[in-house]
């Protein structure tokens, strides 16, 4: 055992690794209170519409149904700020899959038999699924997600576009995308004595909380929501679902415990997907490389009942110094399951446009792509003209360019061939925001020296419960092993959502903030009481001060692929990120993140395909056979390497957010270098053989 | 899924007579398939007879020099066994690039041949489908269809045929011997899968009652050379594209026998017998290769979105014999 404590950054081992895997670890649907029941949804096979009629007399005759919620039966709640979570409330179909019934049995086998006997009568509408750049009814909104401004213009990037010597004027169009945590969204909802209990897969069970207490006119005191372990998010656990509004209904009306799981298939139309986008990308530039003018337009598609706006433009707003510059989004409601969160919203999306769209440019200039992007390093952030905090991305670039062996590649496109394998090369740059949201910690010591720290923090696979340990540990001068960690209940002190890569820092703030302040408190003198000493700490204050810094990590991909000159199909033989993401706290689990990221990124190139099929408003792809992400075969040689910065505007361990990062700018990598490959520039993902064929 | 019954027969005689008996019966093997369409719906079955366990798990030598693969036999198992990885790599060949290790390792010969489409119309009790729920229609003629049929496709139905095994099997005149009420019987493996017509919920020949009890593979042919490729959305566990299973024999720079047979391209595994025509006796050279494949996906009846697959065959079979033809170089 080590007595010494150890620094930030040390790779330590997860706290809970070997409860997951030995399958100790329990999760939102493995919670089985006596009496519980089962509940099972029953998705709208309409894509708009009303419901006529619910016949349920069928599924009440099953063996072990217990009851059916209709929006006929089901409890009133007050309307939830995020209109997916009204269910069973009127008899409205926004879209397919939308929850029209509850069944909830003894058994879920029983369950899922009453669901199949739910008879449901419609009065349906016309439908219209198809986003296209000029739909009738697209609109600019106010706001694109994440509370950006939809539209900034700087400068006059039209007149700007007519001047520049060399121009790039591309549009690129990417599919809906699937969030596909492995553990599917579950909840287990029970009431005893007034209080309600839920169990659920969530990536901030404070929201939770707040959701249903307000939903059910409860108080934070009437209401406890853990969420323990976490099988994966990727931003789809976000937010509440619909199940645990469900369960919580079911278990109000039934008087048991009710567990309510949404099955695979039903995933895509209810906890969110990233939106499908249409991005025009027009670049300008001297004849030197340096740009004049960045404009970038992406129309994309929101639900009927939310506007959710894929904020895809966001990134083109920091990455480069141009004096004009022209960022819009455009968003049309069409008869679709509301898109929301996954893993990196609009960066991931956005900055696949931009950076193949440099790539282009690099092209047109005859430019060296990694030397046209350090070319127009901006002195300022070019949006707001705030200095940044830190700027790694130049370093990224040198440090990946060298790691990869860039240099001795030869730019002429398909001009390299291993049999029948075309090979290429190809890089781009990523960023992510610096995010903080309010957090609160305690940290207590016992009379042992021992601490105990609590925070409502949500372990979704990243490594929360270790680096949490990890800080607090620095922040006490004590070994890690002398600290407990609380997480994951709502009971605790409140807790960020798990999201925008500002888990880590968020939380980790509060805790610095705990741990100093008992610091300080035991250097006053005496002795420890009995019961001990706790303090706590919130960082309001912190998170509502805007800083005036730009704020960002940055890294660079470089990807090498193979395309098969007779079957098209591309595969990643080895693949390179580099990123400036602040002080690493947790080399182990930081490096999981990175790679993690990346091979989204991989699959969001080369496999994740989503077909929206118009005629029935459905996703075709809604189980994992069909969706394709990466196999392990598709993933071979995947190094992530860091560059530690000193960056001391963020907090106080240093760190900017890791979760995201990997997955932006991986697939325009990929894409570029399937461009040097074969010489031919696709403008639509995933790069599948069908894509490819008509171009070998 | 409904409540079923379960039973374990002790003999295929017993199976086969349960299974006449039980017209709401169906065979179960590895499951890997069967499971899953009862768990969507698409598969109701009132009794499960479990054929997994009846001793037809041997690969044994035919007295003429073949291979009696029995029905039970794993996929995993068939495709690492030494005969078939030194005589048949064509077959080892489409088993390891079927499904994951898992399934592999469950499924079986007989429950291989007997997979269904994955069609997602199919799949989907919601939505119309031919094949399923015969006369309601086929969405997918105008839905997503960028992985069905090509060739072979009927008005009511465009759904593909997803076994890699079965192309194997059919390109090297394998047959599939069945056990049913009235006796026994062997099917070519080219014609144990059929067209979809106008009764498109008959995936197969097979007769009520009727059980696979083995496959057989003739010897193979004298100097032949055999292969099995496949394009895919990723690296693994992705159904095809398009595939194709090449037998050839080159003497003297001719072909001397050629077997072809495709896959992800029509309702069946699709024998190529027009490019084999082609094939028979013309130089063993890219040019005959590439006029044999166009001989015979001239018959092509792309759809919308799935045209590329007519490329992506003529490719991988131009692309296979030519490798095949390398190979017969090479060994002299």
């Amino acid at each position: 055992m080590s007595h010494a404590p150890q620094p930030l950054g040390e790779p330590v081992v997860r706290r809970e690794g070997r409860e997951k895997v030995t399958g100790t670890a329990r999760y939102a649907a493995e919670h089985h209170p006596a009496g519980l029941l089962y509940g099972r949804i029953v998705p709208a096979t309409v894509a708009s519409g009303r419901i006529t009629a619910i016949r349920t007399a069928d599924a009440l005759a099953v063996p072990g149904v217990h009851t059916v919620l209709t929006h006929e039966n089901a409890p009133r709640i007050e309307e939830p700020d995020d209109p997916v979570l009204a269910v069973l409330q009127n008899t409205r179909v926004p879209h397919r899959g939308w929850p029209v019934a509850l069944v909830v049995a003894e058994s879920l086998e029983a369950a899922r038999a009453g669901a199949e006997a739910v008879r449901v009568e419609y009065d349906s509408a016309d439908h219209d699924t198809v986003l296209t750049w000029d739909h009738p009814g697209m609109y600019t909104p106010e706001k694109a997600n994440g509370g950006y401004p939809a539209v900034r213009e700087r400068g006059d990037a039209e007149a700007a576009l007519a001047e520049a010597p060399v121009t790039v004027d591309a549009t690129y169009t990417l599919g809906g995308l699937h969030n596909h945590p492995m553990e599917p969204h579950a909840s287990s909802a029970r009431w005893a004595d007034g209080h309600l209990s839920v169990h659920d897969s969530s990536q901030g069970s404070t929201t939770v909380r707040d959701t249903l207490g307000q939903a059910l006119g409860l108080g934070d005191d009437e209401v406890t929501v853990v969420s323990e372990h976490v099988g994966g998010g990727f931003g789809s656990k976000g937010t509440p679902r619909p199940q645990v509004v469900l369960a919580a209904m079911a278990a109000r009306l039934t008087g048991q415990p009710v567990q309510v799981s949404v099955p695979r298939r039903y995933m895509p139309a209810l906890v969110g997907h990233r939106a499908p986008t249409v991005q025009r990308v027009r670049l300008g530039a001297d004849r030197d490389g340096t740009l004049r003018v960045v404009s970038h337009e992406i129309a994309t598609h929101t639900s009927r009942i939310k506007e959710f706006v894929e904020q895809a433009a966001v990134p083109a707003r920091i990455m480069y110094a141009s004096p004009h510059s022209s960022t819009v989004h455009r968003v049309v409601p069409l008869d679709v399951p509301s898109p929301s969160w996954m893993r990196a919203p609009g960066e991931a999306s956005g900055m696949y446009a931009l950076e193949s769209a440099m790539d282009e440019l690099a092209c047109a200039l005859g430019i060296d792509p990694v030397e046209l992007r350090l070319r127009n390093e901006p002195a300022t952030e070019p949006d707001s003209g705030r200095p940044f905090s830190s700027r790694g991305l130049a370093g990224c670039l040198n440090e990946g360019a060298r790691r990869f062996g860039w240099y001795e590649r030869d730019p002429r496109p398909a001009a390299r061939q291993e049999g029948r394998l075309l090979l290429g090369t190809g890089v781009a740059s990523a960023t992510y925001p610096v995010l903080l949201s309010p957090s609160a910690a305690s940290a207590h010591v016992a009379p042992d020296g021992l601490y105990t720290v609590r925070v409502n923090a949500t372990d979704i696979g990243t490594g929360a419960r270790t680096v949490l340990a990890q800080i607090a540990a620095a922040a006490l001068g004590t070994p890690q092993d002398n600290v407990t960690i609380e997480i994951g209940s709502s009971d605790l002190p409140f807790g960020s959502v798990a999201g925008g890569s500002s888990g880590t820092a968020s939380w980790g703030t509060a805790v610095h903030k705990a741990a100093t302040a008992l610091v300080r408190r035991l250097a006053e003198g005496g002795t420890v009481p009995p019961e001990g000493v706790t303090v706590t700490a919130d960082t309001e204050e912190e998170a509502s001060q805007d800083s005036p810094y730009s704020r960002h990590a940055f890294g660079a991909h470089f990807a090498e692929v193979a395309v098969d000159s007779l079957t098209g199909e591309v595969r990643v033989r080895r693949m390179l990120g580099v990123f400036a993401a602040g002080r690493i706290l947790n080399a182990r689990t930081a490096r999981s993140q990175f790679i993690g990221g990346m091979v989204m990124g991989l699959g969001m190139a080369l496999t994740e395909g989503s077909t929206m099929d118009p005629v029935y408003g459905d996703f075709t792809e809604r189980d994992l056979a069909s969706y394709h992400v990466p196999a392990c075969a598709d993933v071979t040689d995947l190094q992530a390497h860091w560059i530690d910065e000193d960056d001391h505007h963020l907090n106080p361990m240093g760190s900017k957010g890791i979760g995201e990062i990997g997955i932006v700018g991986t697939a325009a990598a990929i894409g570029n270098a399937v461009r040097h490959a074969t010489g031919a520039r696709l403008r639509s993902l995933p790069l599948t053989p069908d894509k490819l064929l008509p171009y070998l | 899924m409904k409540p079923f019954a379960y039973l374990r027969p002790g003999s295929v005689a017993e199976a086969v007579r349960v299974s006449a008996e039980r017209p709401e019966s169906h065979f179960l093997g590895g499951g890997t398939n069967l499971v899953d369409l009862m768990k969507l719906g698409v598969e109701s079955p009132g009794l499960l007879i479990d054929v997994s366990r009846l001793p037809l798990d041997l690969v044994t030598p035919t007295d003429d020099g073949g291979l009696r693969i029995g029905a039970t036999v794993r996929n995993s198992d068939l495709a690492a066994h030494p005969v078939v990885r030194e005589r048949y790599p064509a077959l080892s060949q489409a088993l390891l690039a079927g499904a994951s290790g898992q399934l592999r390792n469950a499924a079986t010969t007989g429950g291989n041949l007997l997979q269904r489409t994955r069609c997602p119309y199919f799949q989907d009790t919601s939505k119309p489908c031919n094949k399923r729920a015969p006369g309601t229609g086929c969405p997918a003629r105008e839905g997503a269809h960028r992985d069905l049929a090509v060739l072979g496709h009927s008005p009511d139905c465009v759904a593909t045929q997803p076994s890699d095994m079965a192309v194997a099997l059919a390109a090297l005149d394998a047959t599939v011997h069945l056990h049913g009420p009235e006796g026994e019987r062997a099917v070519s493996a080219t014609e144990f899968h059929r067209l979809p017509g106008d009764n498109p919920d008959q995936d197969t020949v097979i007769r009520p009652g009727e059980l696979i009890t083995e496959v057989v593979l003739p010897p193979p042919a004298e100097g032949a050379f055999s292969l099995y490729r496949k394009a895919r959305d990723r690296a693994s566990y992705a159904f095809a594209l398009a595939s194709v299973a090449a037998v050839l024999t080159v003497r003297d720079g001719r072909v001397a026998h050629a077997a072809l047979a495709f896959g992800g391209l029509a309702h069946r595994p699709w024998r190529a017998r027009a490019a084999e025509d082609v094939l028979r006796g013309a130089p063993a050279t890219e040019e005959t290769f590439a006029r044999a494949a166009d001989a015979e996906l001239a018959a092509a009846e792309p759809l919308r979105d799935n045209g590329f697959k007519v490329a992506l065959a003529r490719n991988l079979a131009v692309g296979a014999l030519a490798e095949l033809t390398a190979r017969a170089d090479r060994s002299g």
